[in-house]
């Protein structure tokens, strides 16, 4: 059994004798059922750092969002000297580490792929380094690259016509969740000890594909973990040995996240469940004496700056698929654990009052692990949050907890993965809505008129008929999960050979789970017109080449979004359909497959791209994004759409399911307390009808529009908004997405 | 066995918030006889398009959102004027009491009388009424005619009625800038109010103009046309002449 003087108060054995630091947690932490009364404001240090960052934050929108980036470096964990907000203040960051060596400044990251990295330094008017163009040119080859070398003509034809979409063949995957505690709790001696014990423990010695392959990434895993080291101590760091404080402790776990984020500029780099983590050793360091509570804030508030600091470069296309500029640095509070102690401690709150301290902000992407079992007190705060920032997400701990644990986190918006045990492969998501006219065309694209899907006879019936309709939808969605799993499969094997998460893995039990996350996009669309064609008269509108471009509804069919079974009932079987075909087939590493109804901001391309649906939605408007209902189609307000999206098994979207609202304050309750209060109920119910996933936004219409006109005005350089899985700050949203969110806004009766 | 008896619906709201305490299922009846000018539902006066569905059937979709409810929410039937289809009204809320829901009646009671058989009628339903909410429209009888259609003779003594009774109230009044905002109407709304004994809270709505796109749908003409709504400050003045702060009655539970 291990024994280091820093572990002096902690209790327990089974983290010492192994890795484990869940049953380090369990062990040590202590439930907080007070209420946020003990929380301290900011620091002198933490409002002075908070103004010069917004002043660089300012400075880089009037760049067209970029401050300055690299051209001729590429990032590794220690291709940067330290880096500050101001060097002429560096004494005042209690969390120090930048991923380059100035704020905000994007670094070079060719591994996913070279065209990328220089597309994104070209529009923003950098040039990149001729040098590296030959080096990811002509001597290595990139994930990209990869990919793209081993393709199908098939894959190339329905990516090309989007019915497969925002793929990571062009970007990281993301999604990995290092269990960044490991480096406060053991410090990395002890870690590289237990990767190079697995190391000499893979395999019997015969050297099989596999045992190959995990060899070299143990390799690599332990090669990062020196660099660490190494990065560290650039800042005058040493975290060879365990944190020995709090201040240590969020520092080290720092260093580990930025390792990640120097790394890999996946579309998703969270952080994990951290905060009961780390409330362990404050709490410790505030019995001992060493600090007060306002210092406590203050490390919280620091490394939260640091997380609302982080940045990658992207290209215009990426920016239109994840629009606002996400990192998705998604970091969880509360929870309960499996022996049915609450998990909210005094730092899950402070984690919500950065909100206040330092004003609402969309990264780190807060969420809150949330069921009636949290003590009231954190229920009412986090609601106190919500509605004064529109910043906070929930997710149902009661369906999450029985599948993951209580050690989960969340990667991305709504993908639980357990911590330190598992990483995902994350697989963007496949338009079902698009499938459906492919069922109808036989195949040919709506838009495109090419032939991407199998050339099934098309529906030449001038009125659909539900039967043939729902045979014919059958058979292409078998089509399209095939090449869909197959597609992904390829993106994998290219991602972990070409651009393998050293850092994150090397967090990760060696001995890993997978999951094979798949997605779904335009779903309440493909529920809607079903229901059409069942309950009203679709008649079909062809062009000139007998492709069906538009449909005519008569009469009215129950829709998705009124807690109506008759809509709702199409939507799980839309869902199970989808999943047990996806099932079917074999999947990378033998990963576990899941799929998600999430679609990020996502949905406005993805609109573009498909063709008018037989539910009404015509050509080219947006898809509702997520699980939400389609656009206008709730009319019994906000309950009642909150049950029908409740009625998907959470079982079936084991990556998530997502949903967005906003309720104007007035339509909330009279008053601040009223809203509180109500807000907490509508979540408890929402919860304890077992659905997964809220983002909650609480503001009315006139804001919005006030925002999208005069984003010059100062009170909207923070104003934050939950889109469908993650916060953005609205005047970063293009134009047609914020028309979008406006239009979807809002829960707002007379 | 008789067959059950029909209400007819004009619409359902299942998130109201500030209709009562908690949240609550909102069951908009139809049909009003009154012709309020700043009314922001005139799609409920007419009787002619609505849904038909009994007692149970509203009941059996309320309980839907009973886990949203807490230990405080549950319905609110309002309109159109709720107290129009009375014998429905009455089964509805005999039969959610027996589900053990909280109920509550947002009505403008300008139906009201005790007279029979309204009275008898009333007295019934009120047994299985947890909670009203009222509103005095105007406090000067004649300018009430002017703003809805009738006098308020009758609606008055219906406060008084509930008063004797002890039935928990709370009043809602609609601020219309140059029809009920003056300090002498104020004045006597307030001493009207704290001569009652069962208000539990009181609150002034600023008067909105979101409701007028309806009147032109409907091909009406919409009297109050040019009537801004009122400004802050003259909402903070009412709220003060009002007292409304100190109606804190229904926060007990």
């Amino acid at each position: 059994m291990k024994q280091y003087e820093q572990w002096d108060g902690f209790k327990g054995r089974k983290w010492k004798e192994e890795v484990n630091v869940r049953d380090f947690i369990q062990n040590n932490y202590t439930p907080y059922y007070g209420d946020e009364s003990f929380l301290a404001g900011p620091t002198e240090a933490t409002d002075k750092l908070w103004g010069e960052l917004q002043s660089l934050q300012k400075q880089a929108r009037a760049k067209n969002g970029v401050l300055d980036m690299d051209t001729d470096i590429v990032s590794s964990i220690t291709s940067h000297g330290p880096g500050y907000i101001n060097e002429d203040m560096k004494e005042l960051e209690q969390i120090v580490g930048l991923q380059t060596d100035k704020p905000l400044k994007r670094a070079f990251m060719p591994f996913g792929g070279i065209r990328m990295a220089e597309q994104s330094c070209e529009t923003y008017g950098y040039t990149p380094s001729p040098e590296l163009h030959k080096i990811f040119t002509e001597y290595h080859t990139t994930h990209s690259d990869a990919v793209f070398s081993v393709y199908t003509p098939e894959i190339r034809l329905a990516r090309k016509n989007k019915i497969i979409t925002g793929l990571p063949d062009t970007y990281g995957r993301g999604r990995i969740v290092g269990d960044y505690r490991r480096v406060a709790l053991y410090g990395i001696d002890f870690l590289i000890e237990e990767k190079q014990a697995d190391f000499a423990n893979c395999g019997c010695g015969v050297m099989t594909d596999d045992v190959i392959r995990l060899r070299e990434e143990l390799a690599k895993q332990i090669k990062s973990l020196g660099e660490m080291k190494v990065m560290a101590q650039s800042y005058g760091y040493d975290i060879s040995q365990p944190a020995k404080t709090a201040k240590e402790a969020v520092q080290w776990l720092y260093f580990g996240y930025l390792a990640a984020i120097k790394t890999q500029n996946g579309a998703a780099m969270s952080v994990g469940r951290v905060s009961t983590f780390l409330d362990i050793y404050i709490q410790r360091d505030l019995d001992k004496g060493l600090i007060t509570e306002t210092e406590a804030q203050e490390l919280i508030d620091h490394f939260v700056m640091k997380l609302r600091m982080v940045k990658f470069a992207r290209i215009p296309s990426y920016n239109e698929l994840f629009s606002g500029d996400p990192v998705w640095a998604t970091l969880e509070v509360a929870g309960v654990g499996v022996d049915g102690r609450s998990m909210v401690t005094k730092n899950c709150f402070r984690f919500l009052h950065t909100l206040e301290n330092m004003g609402p902000a969309p990264e780190p992407n807060l969420t809150v692990l949330y069921t009636e079992a949290l003590p009231e007190t954190f229920r009412k705060y986090a609601a106190n949050v919500s509605i004064n920032t529109s910043s906070v997400q929930y997710e149902n701990d009661d369906v999450m907890r029985p599948v993951w644990g209580d050690d989960y986190s969340i990667c991305c918006c709504v993908s639980a993965t357990q911590t330190g045990k598992e990483m995902q492969f994350f697989g963007a998501r496949a338009n079902l809505a698009k499938c459906l006219l492919y069922a109808i065309n036989g195949g040919i694209d709506e838009k495109t008129k090419m032939q991407v899907g199998p050339k099934y006879r098309p529906i030449t019936a001038d009125v659909l008929d539900y039967d043939e309709v729902m045979e014919k939808y059958d058979d292409m969605m078998e089509w399209l999960a095939g090449l869909y799993v197959n597609t992904l499969n390829l993106i994998q094997y290219m991602h972990d050979k070409y651009y393998y998460e050293a850092a994150e893995m090397a967090l990760i039990d060696t001995d890993v789970r997978r999951t094979f996350a798949t997605g779904i996009a335009g779903f309440s669309h493909v529920v809607d017109s079903l229901s059409a064609i069942k309950y009203a008269k679709v008649s079909v509108v062809r062009d000139e080449d007998g492709v069906a471009v538009d449909y005519n509804i008569d009469g009215e069919f129950p829709r998705y979004g009124n807690d109506d079974d008759k809509a709702d009932e199409i939507a799980v079987w839309l869902l199970k359909t989808f999943i047990d075909k996806v099932k079917k087939h074999h999947t990378y590493r033998d990963s576990e497959p899941t799929t998600s109804i999430l679609t990020i901001t996502s949905n406005v391309v993805y609109g573009k791209a498909t063709g008018s649906l037989p539910d009404g939605r015509k050509a080219g408007e947006p898809l509702s994004p997520g699980a939400n209902p389609a656009y206008g189609a709730e009319k019994n307000g906000l309950l009642a759409s909150l049950n029908s999206v409740a009625k998907l098994p959470y079982e079936w979207a084991l990556d998530g399911i997502s949903n967005t609202q906003t309720m104007n304050p007035n339509a909330l309750g009279h008053d601040h307390d009223e809203r509180v209060k109500n807000l907490v109920m509508a979540m408890d119910g929402y919860f304890k009808k077992g659905a997964h996933h809220l983002n909650v936004n609480v503001f009315g219409t006139e804001k919005l529009i006030d925002c999208m006109n005069h984003p010059e005005k100062e009170e909207y350089a923070n104003f934050t908004i939950r889109v469908s899985g993650y916060a953005v700050k609205f005047i970063d949203l293009t134009k047609e997405q914020q028309l979008d969110v406006i239009a979807r806004t809002c829960h707002d009766r007379l | 066995m008789a067959e059950a008896l029909k209400g007819k619906i004009h619409s359902l709201e299942t998130m109201g918030s500030v209709d009562g305490p908690g949240i609550r299922y909102l069951i908009f009846l139809k049909g009003c006889p009154m012709r309020c000018q700043y009314c922001h539902n005139p799609d409920t006066w007419a009787r002619d398009d609505y849904d038909i569905y009994t007692a149970d059937e509203l009941l059996d979709r309320a309980e839907r959102y009973r886990e949203y409810w807490g230990s405080e929410g549950g319905i609110t039937v309002s309109g159109g004027e709720p107290l129009v289809q009375m014998d429905f009204l009455t089964e509805l809320l005999r039969k959610a009491k027996e589900r053990g829901m909280n109920t509550t009646i947002d009505t403008a009671g300008s139906l009201f009388t005790r007279e029979e058989p309204f009275f008898g009628r009333f007295q019934e339903l009120m047994k299985y009424t947890d909670l009203l909410l009222l509103d005095i429209k105007h406090i000067d009888s004649e300018r009430h005619k002017i703003l809805t259609g009738r006098d308020n003779e009758n609606i008055l003594d219906l406060f008084r009625y509930l008063d004797e009774t002890g039935k928990p109230i709370w009043i809602r009044h609609v601020l219309v800038p140059g029809v009920n905002d003056a300090d002498e109407y104020l004045e006597r709304t307030d001493a009207f109010i704290r001569s009652l004994h069962n208000v539990k809270r009181v609150e002034i709505l600023p008067y909105h103009t979101l409701g007028t796109f309806k009147w032109k749908e409907l091909g009406l003409d919409y009297a109050l046309e040019g009537v801004e709504p009122p400004t802050k400050e003259l909402l903070a003045h009412a709220n003060e002449m009002l007292h409304t702060q100190e109606y804190k009655g229904y926060l007990e539970k």
